[in-house]
């Protein structure tokens, strides 16, 4: 059996609901796992009770006011029992998973979709494949959300350790996220508008949603040759740019064989589109049959409360 | 004047299709490539010679394969290219242990990488490096200003944070809001005669082993909903059984 230690996924200040997943993870290896709260002030650690962990660990300092990889990484080492660690799959939490193995002479594995004894198996090529690992002796391992049924019991009183980091970086200033469209063919979720938004102006909606997850906004060619204001730039299609993001959702878009050429081979595909008969429900892994006024809304609203 | 390093990584073009035989992925017939979040590491290293000096050097870990791209960043402009000779399967572990030292030789003071590799997409090679070299790291940045100190912008909760440090650090490059350099005419020359310095360096066992690779299960048939108000199971599902969010 081996020793685990769930590092609690933190966000603003308080544990994350994800952290019982983390907890159910750590107990394929048997045994009961600490979780170890990274906090500034110890209540934070309240939150970790009833997640099914053994202990629990409020490691108290200031240097978990900001993330700094450097301050982190040393300030847990401090207080982290030895055993392999599991922690989120967030870029901050892989970053510190990252550090904290190299700083135990450790092995990381990352985003782990599944724990089958010693075996791993994570997403690689993009999640073009999967690859399965087994590891020997303690490691490192960063799960992705959403895999592992959330644990729950167990401790519900934190240890409280005081720690001290050694932090590397200071934060000049916040700065509103750039707004700056992101180039259809790059980005990793593209959100395109067809002939069906009804004017141009209404694309407004689909650049709010795609400001809120990331997204790139791009456009049928029948939108681009109505409507001025959308250049060809956006243009998805067989004339047009070629994409292969994550996620697609087409948004009044009939799926002409033009359009789906270049979009067909996005991993997952969302359409909404008013007409049931609309090819493009035919390459879609979610179809929303509805009209774009009634479903972006709804989609907005809950893409907003997803991204915190 | 810093002694810039910046760690470039060869695998297959992005827009390839994966194909597995037996238990692996069959690579032979893809076309390999710099890895994409390495074009924005080379381009913030060029930038951090042009502000403040110094010179830069490419450095990868691999076989001679990976000559290619270590000629592609010298006709980008950077200065050296080095490449540590190796052919195994390496874990972080190892890996990082190498690289540490291959910095170490080399002087470097500050390194450059990609956030993620397109082939591992872990994003462990710059913090695990920065750690085992006992220096600051920051990952996912976007941009890097070298006027009046050292600053990277990185994103933080919905915004974006600007944090200043101070070398030696590593730090990891996301896609930025800038173009990336292409190489000109005499860059492409200059790199067809430019020499790969090949180093060896000794790598220690790995802790972790490759046991299968296979395709992803294959994706289930669509699901069709009526109404708008069904949009809030679809953001549900985008996170929850695609993971795409
Ligand atoms: C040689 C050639 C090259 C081409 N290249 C391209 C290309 O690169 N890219 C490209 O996109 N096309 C290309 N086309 C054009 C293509 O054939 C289609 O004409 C075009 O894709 C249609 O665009 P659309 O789906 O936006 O418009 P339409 O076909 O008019 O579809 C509009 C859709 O919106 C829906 N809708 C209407 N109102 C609403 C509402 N309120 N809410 C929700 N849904 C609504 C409708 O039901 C309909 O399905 C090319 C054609 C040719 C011949
Ligand atoms: N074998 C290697 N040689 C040189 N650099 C590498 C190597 N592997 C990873 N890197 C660098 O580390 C980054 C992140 O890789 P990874 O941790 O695998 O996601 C890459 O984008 C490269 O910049």
């Amino acid at each position: 059996m081996t020793q685990t230690i769930v590092i609690a996924e933190m966000s603003n200040n308080a544990v994350h609901s994800s952290t019982a997943e983390l907890v159910a993870a750590a107990k394929t290896f048997g045994g009961e796992p600490t979780v170890v709260v990274p906090c500034v002030d110890a209540n934070q650690a309240a939150g970790a009770a009833n997640m099914g962990a053994g202990s629990i660990i409020a490691a108290k300092s200031g240097a978990f006011t900001h993330y700094d990889a450097k301050g982190w990484a040393s300030a847990l080492d401090a207080v982290v029992p030895q055993g392999t660690l599991i922690t989120g799959a967030s870029p901050q939490s892989k970053d510190l998973a990252a550090r904290l193995a190299a700083r135990r002479g450790l092995s990381v594995v990352q985003d782990a979709v599944a724990i089958d004894g010693n075996n791993i198996t994570s997403p690689v090529y993009s999640g073009k494949a999967m690859q399965t690992v087994s590891i020997t002796g303690p490691a490192v391992i960063s799960v992705r959300s959403n895999v592992f049924a959330p644990a729950s019991g167990g401790a519900g009183e934190p240890t409280i350790v005081d720690t001290t980091g050694d932090v590397a970086t200071s934060v000049q200033e916040f700065m509103a996220r750039a707004s700056e469209r992101l180039d259809v063919a790059e980005a990793n979720i593209v959100i395109s508008g067809g002939r069906g938004m009804g004017s141009p102006e209404n694309f407004v909606h689909l650049e709010a949603i795609a400001d809120t997850i990331g997204a790139a906004v791009g456009a049928s060619r029948a939108a681009v040759d109505t409507w001025e204001a959308i250049p060809h730039a956006m243009q998805v299609g067989q004339t047009g740019k070629t994409v292969n993001p994550n996620l697609y959702i087409a948004v009044g878009i009939s799926g002409a064989i033009q359009h789906l050429a270049g979009m067909r081979s996005s991993k997952y595909i969302v359409a909404i589109n008013k007409d049931a008969d609309a090819p493009i429900f035919q390459h879609a892994d979610y179809g929303i049959v509805a009209t774009w006024e009634e479903a972006l809304p709804v989609l907005h609203d809950s893409l907003k409360s997803m991204m915190g | 004047m810093p002694n810039i390093i910046v760690l470039v990584k060869q695998v297959p073009d992005t827009n390839a299709k994966i194909v597995v035989s037996g238990d692996r992925v069959d690579l032979s017939s893809v076309k390999m490539v710099m890895s994409p979040y390495d074009e924005f590491a080379v381009e913030t290293a060029m930038k951090h010679k042009e502000a403040a000096g110094g010179e830069v050097t490419a450095l990868t870990v691999g076989g001679a394969g990976a000559d290619k791209i270590l000629k592609d960043a010298k006709a980008i402009g950077v200065d050296h290219i080095v490449r540590v000779e190796a052919s195994q399967e390496m874990d972080s572990n190892a890996l990082q242990t190498v690289l540490a030292q291959a910095v170490t030789e080399l002087g470097g003071e500050v390194v450059y990488c990609g956030k993620s590799a397109a082939d591992t997409g872990a994003g462990s090679t710059g913090p695990g490096l920065a750690e085992r070299l006992g220096w600051t790291s920051v990952s996912n940045v976007i941009g890097a200003t070298f006027d009046g100190g050292f600053s990277v912008v990185t994103p933080s909760g919905g915004d974006h944070a600007k944090m200043s440090l101070s070398l030696p650090a590593v730090i990891s490059c996301d896609k930025g809001d800038f173009k990336v350099r292409k190489p000109n005419v005499k860059g492409i020359m200059q790199a067809k005669r430019a020499a790969v310095d090949v180093r060896s360096i000794e790598v220690p066992a790995s802790s972790i082993t490759v046991v299968n690779q296979s395709l992803p299960p294959a994706k289930p048939a669509g699901k069709t909903y009526e109404g708008g108000a069904a949009a809030a199971e679809v953001a549900n599902l985008l996170r929850d059984e695609a993971n795409v969010l």
